[in-house]
């Protein structure tokens, strides 16, 4: 029975190990999606709001780079970061959106209220697509090359600081 | 000044136990004694400072003392006065002093009142008390001291939330808290009997009283503690396998152990070793608990306000007081002499059979909680929960309750199967029974059906030690042990059924619809906006009836609050003696209608009685082991005194 217990004391500075090693390192608050430099997978939405068209993987590889906002109108960061969309808008971006789980009514309340900088909305019921693209929770903002590959993805709502840095990774992309 | 005080005794009451931890050590030595004699003293003027601390922190919150950081930051002049005294403990640093002055308050009792077990083992408990206790003080006076003063005084404080003023919210960790501070005890008790190689049966009726008092705070903890997440979280499930309940659970399970094989260790001198080693595990486990809830190494629903250096600081707790101790038991543990031997058959094989597959369940509690961790190690994400943890630990869990149910029937040291058969066969024919009664009427999965059987055997087993006995004189503890094992019944029966024959309707109802979940129709009457201190709701009238019967009306809400934005559910129950109706109202559907979630939850309630039932038993036990040491000290005593006289 003596080994047992030196296997014991093992197995316990082996989980002290584990236990240091662990809280060294950095907590990952979100969860990066593993689709970075991957091909977009293929796709088709029907669009949920009469004035913009649906959203597939096809517009997504035209040659021209995008930035692709998963939003909700359920969703109060989404809300939040309307006013940063707006000014990616202005300052030359083309942006599309998915929106997830959402009423095509609510949706067009939502873009009454903020504004709509989406020159195509994708209609997303099942987060299919937001799952496809490595997304764990909305708002979140991805930069897509001409070719369809997605570069950069931005989680959470878009801050003041953001825009800037998704407006060089938009410019990077189109090189 | 009070602020000062406070850290003034609570800096001379870390000094005493340096003092304690020294004069221990050394007294444990050949010519030590006028050091060892020093010992109880400084235990017991070490709980005395701690509690001028604790009083100090509950003074400055009730008088609202803004110029104390702690206070500002956690407490507010307009709070109701009992949520200014528990918000004395219900942040990180003021936990810890409460728990320091337990755990002080605890030594200075055994310092004061001890006096069974040989004295160098006494001296080298009260070192390792000291021991433990010197790593709090550290962690107090160094990274989160309570008396700590802002260079001006805060104009308000910031702790007003009304979300954290709930009495159960108060009351819950310092549950947890006593538990842990009893198994600390518990461990020194066994720390002190490894380094003075004395494991009798004395040692484990001095330690008992201890392991006792905290398996009830725990029980009592975890109880509640899933009542709370039951009503509160709004998914009508009572158990999540969550890290921050797995913490709670594995020094539970290793108490109950504990408990077990300190019985046999008292009464029959065996199981020494792994008494000893329980006593370690215990403590352990409480400890790693502790730092996976607070470091947040592991996510949880149950959000903490977790910090890494904390996490640090416990973790090199965690090494010295579990590493020590481990390896001082991997020297030490094959010089203590064998206890008593036994055969397979007997109440102490039961016993161990009991002790192994608790443990094994601990082993797969933990493998559970910390998988993800391991895995995360590696890059890879996962997460774990029902289909392991049921199945899994079923294994285990459903033998040890046929153990259970046949244990207390044996004898001692060596028993015969032709003694028990008949108690066995009537057991046996109860289970068979409500096995096939259950499997041909109502058609259930398979856990479900073993549960509600062994449920039913337990329950008949649990009342068969009665059989002639004299009620009237049976001790206490035997009293303790039918209950709690009545309320393992109870308990099991209860997460069978509700497992099994809960009925849930999901539905899109307008005002004036009637919808049925099981033997209830229920109508939406009416939705209301309703508004709280920091909240807006929809509260739904929901007019309830059970089988025809009398109308009675629920109001659950989907709250929405502002200061952070975040929506709730507030369920709305109504319990019957066979169960409870759960509601909840969800959001506005399309068409005028709402959403609703009904649940038909049959027995679900009897998960908490047997929970209470089970603490109740161990409480009886508690107050039967107290009174006969009592006696017996007073006996002793007279004895003593006659002498005396006699001599005279």
């Amino acid at each position: 029975m003596t080994w047992f217990r030196w296997v014991l004391l093992a197995l316990v500075a082996g989980l002290f190990g584990l236990f240091a090693y662990m809280l060294s390192q950095p907590k990952e608050e979100f969860v990066e999606s593993a689709m970075i430099g991957e091909a977009i997978p293929a796709f088709d939405l029907p669009p949920i709001v009469p004035d913009r068209p649906g959203l597939s993987s096809a517009d997504l590889a035209d040659g021209q780079p995008k930035l692709l906002n998963v939003f909700a109108s359920w969703c109060v960061p989404c809300a939040a970061e309307a006013p940063n969309l707006a000014r990616l808008e202005a300052s030359g971006a083309n942006i599309v959106a998915v929106a997830i789980r959402d009423r095509p009514e609510d949706v067009a309340q939502f873009l009454e209220a903020y504004g709509n900088p989406f020159s195509r909305i994708g209609r997303d019921d099942i987060s299919a697509v937001q799952l496809s693209l490595g997304s764990s929770g909305v708002p979140e903002t991805f930069v897509i090359d001409g070719r369809g590959v997605i570069r950069y993805q931005h989680i959470g709502d878009i801050r003041d600081s953001d825009v800037s840095v998704l407006l060089a990774e938009l410019r990077e992309a189109g090189a | 000044m009070i602020a000062e005080l406070g850290l003034a005794a609570l800096w001379l009451a870390a000094a005493l136990a340096g003092l304690q931890l020294l004069a221990g050590a050394v007294g444990m030595r050949e010519g030590g004694a006028a050091l060892a004699a020093l010992v109880r003293p400084a235990a017991i003027v070490q709980a005395l400072l701690c509690a001028i601390a604790f009083g100090a922190l509950l003074l400055v919150f009730a008088r609202t003392d803004l110029s104390v950081a702690l206070v500002a930051k956690n407490s507010h002049s307009a709070k109701p006065f009992i949520f200014k005294l528990a918000g004395a403990w219900g942040n990180h640093e003021g936990s810890m002093l409460l728990w320091v002055s337990v755990m002080a308050l605890a030594g200075g009792l055994i310092a004061f009142l001890e006096r069974r077990l040989p004295e160098r083992t006494m001296i080298a408990t009260l070192a390792a008390q000291a021991f433990v206790g010197l790593g709090f003080y550290a962690f107090l006076l160094i990274s989160s001291n309570p008396f700590e003063r802002l260079p001006e005084p805060a104009a308000e404080g910031m702790g007003l939330n009304p979300l954290l003023q709930d009495l159960g919210l108060a009351f819950h960790p310092p549950t947890l808290y006593f538990g842990y501070v009893g198994l600390s005890v518990a461990f020194s008790f066994a720390v002190g009997a490894l380094l003075t190689r004395q494991v009798t049966p004395e040692f484990a009726k001095v330690m008992r009283p201890w392991i006792l008092g905290a398996w009830i705070f725990l029980t009592l903890g975890i109880t509640a503690g899933s009542y709370w997440a039951y009503y509160e979280l709004g998914w009508g499930g009572w158990w999540f396998w969550d890290p921050v309940e797995n913490a709670s659970l594995m020094p539970w399970l290793a108490a109950t152990a504990l408990l077990h094989s300190a019985s046999v260790l008292a009464s029959r001198d065996a199981l020494r070793a792994w008494t000893i080693m329980l006593g370690v595990v215990a403590f352990s486990m409480s400890m790693i608990g502790t730092f996976l809830v607070r470091s947040g190494i592991l996510t949880s629903v149950h959000a903490f306000a977790v910090d890494p250096e904390r996490g640090t600081f416990i973790l090199v707790l965690l090494a010295l007081y579990i590493g020590g101790a481990l390896l001082l038991f991997a020297l030490r543990a094959s010089t203590i002499a064998e206890g008593e031997r036994f055969s397979v058959l007997s109440r102490e094989g039961a016993l161990v059979v009991n002790n192994v597959a608790l443990s094994a369940i601990l082993g797969i509690v933990l493998l559970g909680t910390l998988y993800p961790l391991l895995t995360e190690a590696f890059g890879v994400r996962v997460s774990v929960g029902p289909p392991y943890f049921n199945p899994v630990g079923a294994i285990f869990f459903l033998p040890m309750l046929v153990v259970l149910a046949v244990g207390p029937l044996l004898r001692w040291r060596r028993d015969s199967f032709q003694r028990i058969t008949a108690p066995v066969v009537a057991i046996a024919v109860v289970a068979l029974a409500v096995l096939a009664g259950v499997y041909f009427f109502a058609g259930i999965g398979l856990l479900p059906l073993l549960g509600m059987t062994l449920a039913a055997a337990v329950a008949v087993a649990s009342v068969l030690p009665l059989r002639g006995r004299s009620l009237r004189r049976l001790p206490l503890p035997v009293w303790g042990m039918v209950i709690a094992h009545f309320g393992v019944a109870v308990a099991l029966f209860g997460m069978a059924a509700d497992s099994a024959f809960t009925r849930e309707r999901l539905v899109a109802a307008r005002v004036g619809d009637t919808a049925e979940v099981g033997p209830w129709a229920i109508t939406l009457a009416a939705v209301d906006p309703v508004a709280g201190p920091n909240w807006t709701a929809l509260e739904a009238r929901l007019l309830a009836s059970y089988d025809g019967g009398a109308v009675t009306e629920l109001a659950p809400q989907a709250r929405s609050f502002w200061t952070p934005p975040m929506e709730t559910s507030e369920s709305a129950l109504r319990t019957r003696w066979n169960g409870q109706l759960y509601t909840v109202v969800g959001g506005e559907a399309e068409g005028g209608r709402w959403q609703l979630r009904l649940w038909w939850k049959p027995f679900v309630t009897w998960i908490w009685y047997g929970g209470v039932l089970i603490a109740l038993g161990g409480f009886l036990a508690l107050i039967g082991r107290l009174s006969g040491d009592l006696r017996r000290r007073s006996a002793q005593a007279q004895i003593a005194l006659r002498r005396g006289t006699a001599l005279a």
